[in-house]
């Protein structure tokens, strides 16, 4: 007879468990002490550490900024972006690079929707590889490079994961719309080549994103689709901290006249 | 060109064969082996164009798994347009143009407000069309993503810069697509004039069916 046959011996294991620290998990309260000069640790509100392959999904209020971290130079970002209030409005990846006239979004980039108004500014990049153009992998493509691509199995893929990630938020197959790619570059040919840049990089390259309106954030941390290696990815550490909303003034804001309207869009969705 | 050359390459039985008039919208199911062959009849008419599996609309086109699959952005002769799920859902069999654009997205009144200004609101758009055909077909605005723009120029230049310019294509040029599963293609006709996409003017495009 096993010694976990009654629910009081079962209890006492699974309690045992408490308190067992890994790298890959949320730390709740959230603490950190590397926030910026400035922030109260109060105004902390997520710290999570994202397991390779593993995803992660949230609701972030407007001001908020998310920061994210590549701890030891071989994760892989796929960032999904929704309006909070009316998820039907999403990121739109060909509008971030058709309206900005850039195919590389870095610094003060803003990442917009498909309703003209910026989900959140890249307010900074240490890493400025990142990929607009070549998506989330998927099971058929996990299966072809590593023999398995399943949710259950050893190499998940990025679409699978954002789908998990989305439906916790009451989304679905449909909502998995156009990613960007953080910490995983490409950049384009003049033959439209698209070449990859996969690193490994070295430890601790991090973005801050900016919410500009209310979020549902969905990360996955899976390979890039086409890195060719052996299964290959290291923990994504996220920490937000709560932040004012970008002022009139705001240089990102006022850079460009696209993004100028993009952020006169957005500020008349939150004019009441 | 005179118009028994739109055929010419072809082959099996036209099924379907239509003008799609300037700034309108089009929808059409493909079955499995049919070929779509579009035609600018003008010359340097973006087509706007989606796939959906008709058979489980939640796959459909995939830019990003497209763009990943063959390593570069442009679509040629050969390039397969793959779903969201990494499945064939057409090939593109031939095309007299050397590449089309699948990075540029659909212009919206939206992104127009930031492209051009707010004076531009009234004005229709490729995601208007793209939302027209869909909502009369069981479909809505999370069913759209980024799309095939055929006929459409979109370079990256080294220093990132991209932009919609000056057309590769020309009057009677045409792409040849062949089903892979059984799609449902939903069109919309550019109706954009802010830009050259369209040479600032809107015009008509011929599709043929054969089966």
């Amino acid at each position: 007879m096993s010694a976990l046959a009654d629910p009081n011996a079962a209890r006492e294991h699974a309690r045992a468990m408490g308190g067992t620290i890994v790298e890959a998990m949320p730390i709740l309260p959230p603490r950190a002490d590397d926030i910026p000069p400035g922030v109260a640790p109060d105004d902390l509100v997520w710290e999570e550490t994202i397991a390779a392959g593993g995803y992660a999904s949230r609701t972030l209020s407007r001001g908020t900024r998310l920061r994210l971290i590549d701890l030891r130079g071989d994760a892989c970002a796929s960032l999904l972006l929704f309006n909070a209030a009316m998820p039907t409005e999403r990121l739109n990846i060909a509008d971030t690079v058709k309206v900005q006239w850039d195919a590389y979004p870095s610094t003060g980039s803003l990442l917009l929707s498909d309703m003209g108004r910026v989900l959140a500014s890249i307010e900074q990049d240490s890493a400025t590889t990142h990929d607009a153009f070549c998506g989330a992998s998927n099971e058929a493509s996990n299966r072809r490079h590593y023999g398995d691509g399943s949710n259950s199995g050893a190499y998940p893929n990025a679409r699978d994961r954002l789908s998990l990630g989305a439906a916790k938020h009451g989304l679905g197959r449909r909502d998995v719309h156009p990613c960007i790619n953080l910490f995983k570059g490409v950049r384009i040919g003049a033959d439209g080549a698209v070449t990859a840049q996969l690193g490994p990089f070295g430890p601790g390259r991090s973005v801050v994103l900016r919410a500009e309106m209310n979020l549902i954030v969905v990360i996955a941390n899976c390979p890039h689709v086409l890195d060719q290696r052996p299964w290959s990815v290291t923990p994504l550490r996220a920490t937000a901290w709560r932040g004012p909303v970008t002022p009139a003034d705001d240089p990102i804001r006022n850079a460009t006249p696209e993004r100028l309207r993009a952020f006169l869009n957005t500020e008349d969705l939150y004019r009441s | 060109m005179n118009s028994s050359s739109y055929f010419d390459g072809l082959s099996g039985e036209v099924i379907h064969d239509e003008t799609v008039p300037a700034r309108a919208p089009w929808i059409h199911r493909l079955k499995t082996g049919e070929t779509l062959r579009i035609i600018d009849l003008e010359g340097n008419q973006a087509v706007d164009f989606l796939l959906y599996a008709t058979a489980d609309d939640a796959e459909r086109y995939s830019a990003q798994d497209t763009i990943a699959a063959q390593a570069n952005i442009f679509l040629r002769t050969g390039s397969v347009l793959l779903s969201n799920e990494g499945w064939p859902m057409m090939t593109i069999t031939g095309t007299s143009v050397d590449y089309h654009d699948t990075i540029g997205g659909a212009c919206s009144c939206e992104s127009n407000s930031l492209r051009y200004g707010h004076h531009t609101k009234a004005q229709h758009s490729c995601v208007d069309n793209f939302l027209e055909a869909n909502l009369r077909d069981g479909r809505g605005k999370r069913d759209i993503v980024s799309n095939v723009n055929f006929f459409m120029n979109v370079p990256v230049e080294p220093d990132g810069a991209l932009g919609i310019v000056d057309g590769i294509s020309a009057p009677g040029l045409t792409v040849d697509l062949r089903a892979e599963m059984d799609v449902t293609v939903v069109v919309s006709n550019c109706p954009q004039i802010n830009n050259p996409c369209n040479g600032f003017n809107p015009t008509p495009v011929r599709m043929i069916v054969t089966a």
